[in-house]
């Protein structure tokens, strides 16, 4: 596909690299910044196109008239949005554009039509929506959903002295009668897809899929506790916070937010009358531990210099058993923090570009692969897909023990009509299932890549 | 080397299908040793680009010229050398005196030379071999000609293609043409090559004189037409004529060849029977400096001063840049001519902001510092190699223009390396220094720089 790129902050950066991976999209880049766009094209094999978005012979450039998809990822909502309506007049694409600012993400319903915008993302929202589901289920590390909200991918860490230590992956159906599959596993840097003989150490990252709520008596048995946080401390006050309060608002969880700018105060407090607003610096120790930081359930470090987010979250983690989220803006360094212990980090800027993939691969679709939605697990290495089965596929109506399937591809769930299936050697997967593979080779584009 | 080997065996020349088989399995066997010893990290930056490529010509030649001696073509390793880098940097440059005595095959693998250097070995490769990753930009870009090299579409593989389909079509189009007329398909097909690379191997010792007007004609109007940026040609078919009409590089390029000759008739009248002999011979000497190819049709050395004077001019404009064509490049010199305007009004009026444009956008600053660069480094190099060679005594006149001949990869220079001779006058120690100019000036100056300068190699 014709893919466009304009604006190469760090989400734009983000895209080119996983969209230059897949190798079958012709990308152009477009940025008012000549240095950024030699730097891109000696990277990546993409066009650079040197210019402004709205303007009509740097659209031309950068191949407008061809383009399937645009992606406007500038730092500012009004250019995002005034590139995609020009794009539009100018081609026939459809378009993605990053509009971050509240009040304009409230609006954008009455004029979306208007813009025709295709997808609109908005990073701070989805960071918010992705904490609220790890603070409802603290225990988790990370949650995707499939299969429309039906099957959920948890990843939670396996504590010290757990029933799971040196447990065989196999012994999780058979003795503890739980019907869960264990879909990937994640030692230091290594990563496997496990097969029933593996033994569970305890320090591992757990990815397991389950049907939604399926999954806590499964973790009931192995001991670890599954209700949501009763309260959280929020420091820093900005967009994330604002769509994350109000998300918890709605599920009863208590609220605190600490943020040091006074007049962003008084905005929280009348935008969201709810919960409790602390003017102050929220990397003052006393200050915290004032707000009874001991005693929360969970702890969220929101503010904008990602190194004050992994001090303040530390120190949480050794004044208090909260459940820790930390949100990093700075992509290159994920390796070392995950080194840190922090719980749960967040990553807007990846999430955004993960999105906007998930996107560009469901209108790939169209172009010969048959993958309905995909999410990147096990940090980025392995990928699960969602396909449809039609009775051409080459896996359908037959026994699963007999497909000869590649090393390191997992057919982890079966979704038939609504009814979630975890598929076992005798289960035969039928015309208008839904299947859901984790992979951690990537290129599987449909389900023939999967056999050997 | 397959095909020269094809060559030898049609022409029923069975001494030297040994030669050409040695060849073969020595490559083989080189190709195999490097394929071994292969570090794990794929990475390609800017700096191992041009390593690579610089690198890679210096090998290509020493293979290619194995065949000269192995086929007791040129027993010389040096002269050997010379010969292959002159085929492979397009500069066609001879040190064999009796052209017509060598065996087909050798012939056909000099002239094969010449094509496969036009337009760059690697770039060749990339739109060969399913190489991914990103750092492919840096081969094409040093190995492409002109002061800034963009793709024409985002994969670097696909823009290689493009190159050569352009490049492959036009090209078996003129040896169609030439074959048409009064060449046998040999001839023919060397001297396609030998134009599409702008080369200018002949395999006559008179070069392209004994051939009909109408192939010299055709070869006049296809060397002008190898000399424009391949990008032109790739928006035509695109149907973008407003986009080619706006590029101002081949506008300028037409206009300084239809001067020249206009010039060189003038000035050349009483040297003709009748104009049209004099066009035809002063368009034909003009296209061939002018595209660094080389072909003569006549000895023009025994020009008038005036005209010798322009073909010496036009030597170092060179072709337009992303052709095949050597010499500085008629972009650079647009460039280097505004930059001049420029200063000029920046001292009449101190204050003013001025940005030097070309094709209606503004050249970057960076472009025109490395062209200014470009030009330094160039015209130090030039009066070096020079300096060297005059220590084997000859002409001054013969001096300069043999190193610019073989900087700007031209062929023929004036006086004792005129198209009438050839550059076997010369001693190794001057050969090796031409050797080193014709590749300066293939690759652009800077990747040999790099190759040798020691911050390429420290950790």
């Amino acid at each position: 596909m014709n893919i466009i790129i304009v604006g190469c902050g760090k989400v734009g950066q983000k895209l080119v690299e996983r969209l230059s991976e897949e190798r079958k999209h012709d990308i152009t880049v477009l940025d008012t910044d000549a240095t950024i766009i030699q730097d891109m094209i000696g990277q990546y094999d993409i066009m650079g196109v040197v210019g402004s978005s709205v303007d009509v012979k740097s659209m031309d450039d950068a191949g407008i008239d061809v383009a399937d998809i645009l992606i406007a990822v500038t730092g500012s909502d009004e250019l995002n949005m005034l590139t995609c309506l020009l794009a539009k007049k100018l081609g026939n694409c459809r378009t993605i554009a990053r509009v971050r600012k509240p009040d304009y993400a409230k609006i954008l319903g009455v004029f979306r039509e208007d813009l025709s915008l295709a997808m609109a993302v908005n990073p701070e929202q989805m960071a918010a929506n992705e904490i609220a589901k790890v603070l409802r289920f603290p225990s988790a590390i990370q949650i995707d959903t499939f299969a429309k909200g039906r099957v959920e991918i948890l990843k939670f860490k396996v504590p010290t002295g757990s029933v799971l230590d040196n447990y065989k992956v196999m012994d999780i159906v058979a003795k503890l009668k739980c019907d869960i599959l264990v879909c990937g596993v994640e030692r230091g840097e290594d990563t496997f897809i496990p097969g029933g003989n593996f033994v569970i150490k305890s320090g591992d990252l757990l990815s397991v899929l389950s049907p939604v709520h399926g999954e806590a008596p499964f973790f009931k048995k192995i001991g670890i506790k599954t209700n949501s946080v009763k309260d959280t401390i929020i420091v820093g006050g900005g967009d994330t916070a604002y769509y994350l309060a109000s998300r918890l608002c709605e599920s009863g969880i208590r609220v605190k937010i600490i943020e040091k700018n006074a007049k962003r105060c008084d905005e929280l407090c009348q935008e969201l009358p709810k919960i409790s607003v602390i003017h102050g610096d929220g990397t003052d120790n006393r200050l915290l531990l004032e707000e009874g930081l001991q005693g929360a359930g969970s702890f969220v470090s929101l503010t904008n210099i990602d190194e004050e987010n992994v001090l303040l979250s530390l120190y949480a983690k050794s004044q208090s058993n909260a459940k820790i989220v930390t949100k990093i803006n700075r992509i290159a360094y994920d390796k070392v923090i995950d080194n840190l212990d922090l719980g749960t980090t967040i990553y807007p800027k990846n999430l955004t570009a993960e999105n906007i993939i998930r996107f560009v691969r469901a209108k790939n679709n169209s172009f010969g692969s048959d993958i309905e939605t995909m999410h990147y697990i096990l940090n980025g290495k392995a990928e699960a897909l969602e396909f449809r089965i039609n009775e051409t596929s080459p896996v359908c109506g037959i026994r699963i023990d007999k497909l000869n399937i590649k090393k390191n591809i997992l057919i982890a769930c079966i979704n038939r009509n609504g009814k979630i299936i975890m598929p076992r050697g005798s289960d035969i997967i039928q015309k208008d299932d839904s299947v859901i593979i984790v992979t951690l080779s990537g290129g599987v584009e449909n389900l023939g890549d999967i056999l050997l | 080397m397959v095909l020269p080997l094809i060559c030898a065996f049609v022409y029923g020349e069975s001494e030297n299908v040994v030669p050409w088989l040695v060849c073969i399995a020595l490559c083989v066997l080189f190709g195999f040793l490097l394929s071994i010893k292969t570090s794990g990290d794929r990475n390609m930056f800017a700096k191992e680009g041009f390593v690579s490529v610089a690198l890679s010509w210096i090998v290509i030649s020493f293979f290619g010229s194995i065949p000269f001696v192995l086929t007791n073509a040129i027993p010389g390793f040096v002269d050997a050398m010379f010969e292959t880098v002159s085929g492979f940097t397009t500069t066609g440059a001879s040190v064999i005196s009796d052209i017509e005595a060598l065996p087909k095959s050798v012939l056909f693998w000099r002239s094969f030379t010449h094509w496969i250097g036009g337009m760059g070995v690697l770039v060749f490769l990339v739109a060969l071999l399913p190489l991914s990753g990103s750092g492919n930009l840096h081969l094409l870009r040093a190995e492409s000609t002109g002061p800034s090299v963009s793709k024409l579409v985002p994969k670097v593989k696909q823009t290689a293609k493009i190159l050569y389909l352009i490049y492959i079509s036009m090209t078996l189009i003129l040896i169609f043409l030439l074959w048409f007329g009064d060449m046998n398909f040999f001839e023919a097909v060397t001297h396609g090559f030998g134009t599409a690379g702008t080369g200018g191997f002949g395999i006559k010792n008179d070069s392209l004189a004994g051939y009909s007007a109408y192939s010299q004609v055709v070869i006049t109007v296809f060397m002008i037409l190898f000399g424009i940026d391949f990008s032109i040609y790739h928006l035509i078919i695109l149907g973008r004529f407003r986009d080619v009409l706006k590029s101002e590089e081949w506008k300028v390029y037409i206009g300084v060849i239809i001067l020249s000759v206009a010039m060189i008739c003038v000035n050349c009248y009483n040297l003709f029977d009748n104009i049209s002999d004099a066009i035809n011979h002063s368009s034909f000497q003009v296209a061939s400096i002018i595209t660094t190819t080389g072909f003569s049709t006549l000895n023009f050395d025994l020009w008038p001063e005036f005209s010798k004077c322009i073909l010496v001019i036009l030597m170092f404009l060179g072709a337009c840049a992303g052709s095949t064509g050597g010499g500085i490049k008629i972009s650079r010199i647009i460039i280097l001519v505004k930059s001049i305007a420029k200063e000029i009004k920046i001292m009449a009026h101190p204050k003013t902001t001025l940005k030097i444009k070309m094709n209606g956008r503004v050249v970057e600053h960076e472009t025109v510092r490395s062209v200014n660069v470009f030009m330094v480094a160039y015209l130090i190099i030039f009066m070096l190699s020079i300096l060297l060679i005059s220590l084997d005594g000859m002409g001054f006149e013969t001096n300069f223009t043999s190193v610019a001949a073989t900087i700007n990869n031209i062929g023929p220079g004036l006086a004792d390396v005129g198209p009438a001779s050839n550059f076997s006058c010369f001693s190794p120690f001057s050969t090796i220094i031409l050797i080193i100019d014709m590749l300066i000036g293939r690759l652009e100056v800077f990747p040999l720089l790099l190759l040798i300068s020691p911050y390429t190699w420290k950790k």
